[in-house]
């Protein structure tokens, strides 16, 4: 028995694949499974596909529609800028500064957001009038009527965003973590002020770390904003509600706002894939060469 | 000790500002009960190389982050061209410099890292460019061409458009060298710049310091190339235990030691 064969001639070589007989056979079960149940959903009469199609573009949902966008936008542009504050604040040298931003976290992640969405609505109880005056003095300087301030809009945003904040400030303290401190030192070195270090040099550098769970706190809020049906601010679903709850087309309705939740969640996907692309600028070896 | 430091005249380094461009004066420097540096004086010449030398943890690297304000000193006074860094001096009470103040100061104050810390986010043209650009206000041009000047004396110009990941640590280092130059820094500190390379790229590292040194830059520099330390250097500082145990031309203490301590550390590093 001889242990090495040298072959004669190398162009016999020929190089086999192995075949993965068996992902072809679960790819086609899985294929057959779903074309089945969207066959079958397809064909359901009590999908009332005609209704569906009735409202999907009609004014009252459309109207719907753009008030979750807004709610959302806001709520979120104000739940990051109060996340940075927090994320900052958490890494002070002060101990007051750092143990409000805990305690700020801790609350506000703590609290369901359902809960925090009726007191906010109902702040009236708590406080009948809101004034804004010199404290420890009898000056006012701003007042007015809690009901009034407190609109189901304006109680959602304030609701939303201080939750928001909670979750960005941890998603900002992670990323920042993520920028190893010699940056800093070498960006302080050169002579970056601190806000100049921060934005240039570090904020980016983080930026990889801190888009995925940031796109994923905006698709829940996004869907979370739909809590806002039990204040009576009529967004997508409560749209969707008051249609249904006059001409009982409930499953329909609801396939309404699923079709819309998913077109606006798949397009903020689009751009946190951008975003991610963007910011690994320098992560790949050679400029030329991106794959 | 203090008070010792702060009742000499605050006025005299100025006195042969080239002689005495960057002075330290009893600077000492504690992290908690750990003393680093227990009263340091140095003296470097306006255009002078100074090689420190000594085992790890006898605050080669902590005397440089003193001179860039990286670590605030515990005592005792550093001077750069007659101006005394991180305090305003008057009488004998030292009240520390606004933050502005103390960035313009190290901008005046060069510094290159063992690890050279380039910005990862910023092609290499971007990382020598932005530091004017933003903190000095250079116009976005001029920073542009100081610093494609700055990396053809580096020999790096063809890796302008480049992303620091993709350059080999002897090419980062030297991009850093160019980062530090483009702030037109009154001196340059070094701290270990070759120690994280691979052998056969500390060359091209050392040639371009050489090079800055031959073009008449204050250096202060921490290495163990010796081959540089003997070639380059003005004068080579020995350090251990936060002191400075003995110094001179570099052929002298090299060849003859005076010090049991020096004598130890060199044997065992040549």
């Amino acid at each position: 028995m001889s242990a090495l064969q040298y072959s004669e001639d190398d162009r016999e070589i020929v190089f086999i694949r192995r075949r993965p007989y068996g992902q072809w056979v679960v790819a086609a079960l899985l294929i057959a499974v779903l074309a089945s149940m969207a066959w079958s959903l397809w064909t359901n009469p009590r999908l009332e596909r005609g209704v569906i199609a009735q409202y999907l573009f009609s004014e009252q949902i459309l109207k719907g529609v753009l008030l979750t966008l807004e709610l959302t936008a806001i709520t979120f542009v104000i739940g990051v800028l109060l996340g940075l504050v927090l994320a900052v604040m958490s890494r002070s040298a002060n101990p007051v500064l750092r143990g409000v931003s805990w305690g700020y976290t801790w609350v506000f992640r703590a609290v369901p957001p359902l809960v925090q969405l009726i007191l906010w609505a109902f702040l009236a109880a708590l406080y009948p009038r809101l004034e804004l005056g010199i404290p420890f003095t009898d000056i006012t300087l701003l007042s007015a009527d809690t009901n009034q301030v407190m609109k189901p809009f304006v109680a959602a945003i304030i609701g939303f965003s201080l939750i928001e904040a909670a979750y960005q400030a941890e998603v900002f303290r992670a990323g920042l973590l993520s920028v190893p401190t010699a940056q800093s030192e070498a960006a302080q070195a050169i002579g970056y002020s601190r806000w100049q270090a921060f934005t240039r040099i570090i904020l980016p550098q983080a930026m990889p770390a801190l888009v995925p769970p940031s796109s994923n706190n905006l698709i829940t809020l996004l869907k979370g904003t739909s809590l806002v049906s039990v204040i009576g601010a009529t967004e997508l679903l409560t749209s969707v509600q008051h249609i249904y709850s006059q001409t009982y087309q409930i499953i329909p309705l609801l396939f309404v706002a699923s079709i819309w939740y998913l077109v606006m969640t798949s397009l903020l996907m689009i751009g946190q894939r951008r975003l991610e692309r963007y910011y690994a600028r320098g992560r790949l070896a050679v400029g030329g060469e991106q794959h | 000790m203090n008070a010792t430091v702060l009742n000499t005249s605050a006025q005299a380094p100025s006195e042969a500002a080239n002689d005495r461009f960057v002075e330290l004066r009893g600077v000492t420097k504690s992290f908690g009960q750990l003393q680093i540096l227990g009263g340091v004086d140095l003296t470097v010449r306006k255009g002078e190389v100074v090689a420190i030398i000594g085992p790890s943890g006898s605050g080669k690297s902590t005397l440089l982050r003193c001179i860039n304000q990286l670590v605030r000193v515990d005592g005792g006074r550093i001077w750069v061209d007659g101006e005394l860094m991180g305090y305003r001096q008057q009488g004998n009470r030292l009240y520390p410099l606004k933050a502005h103040e103390v960035l313009k100061q190290r901008t005046e104050v060069g510094m290159v890292f063992q690890s050279f810390n380039l910005f990862p986010h910023m092609t290499v043209l971007e990382n020598v460019s932005d530091p004017p650009n933003v903190i000095k206000g250079v116009p976005k041009a001029a920073a542009r061409a100081t610093a494609e000047r700055l990396l053809s004396e580096v020999g790096l110009l063809e890796k302008a458009s480049a992303y620091p990941a993709s350059l080999s640590g002897g090419q980062q280092q030297r991009v850093a060298i160019a980062r530090a130059l483009a702030m037109d820094p009154k001196v340059m500190l070094f701290d270990e710049p070759t120690s994280a390379l691979d052998p056969e790229l500390v060359g091209d590292v050392l040639d371009t310091m050489r090079k800055l040194a031959q073009s008449g830059m204050t250096m202060l520099v921490v290495s163990h190339e010796i081959r540089f330390v003997k070639e380059a250097a003005d004068r080579v500082v020995f350090m251990a235990d936060g002191g400075i145990v003995e110094q001179g031309r570099p052929d002298i203490v090299l060849a003859n030691p005076s010090h049991e301590r020096t004598k130890r550390f060199l044997g065992r590093l040549l």
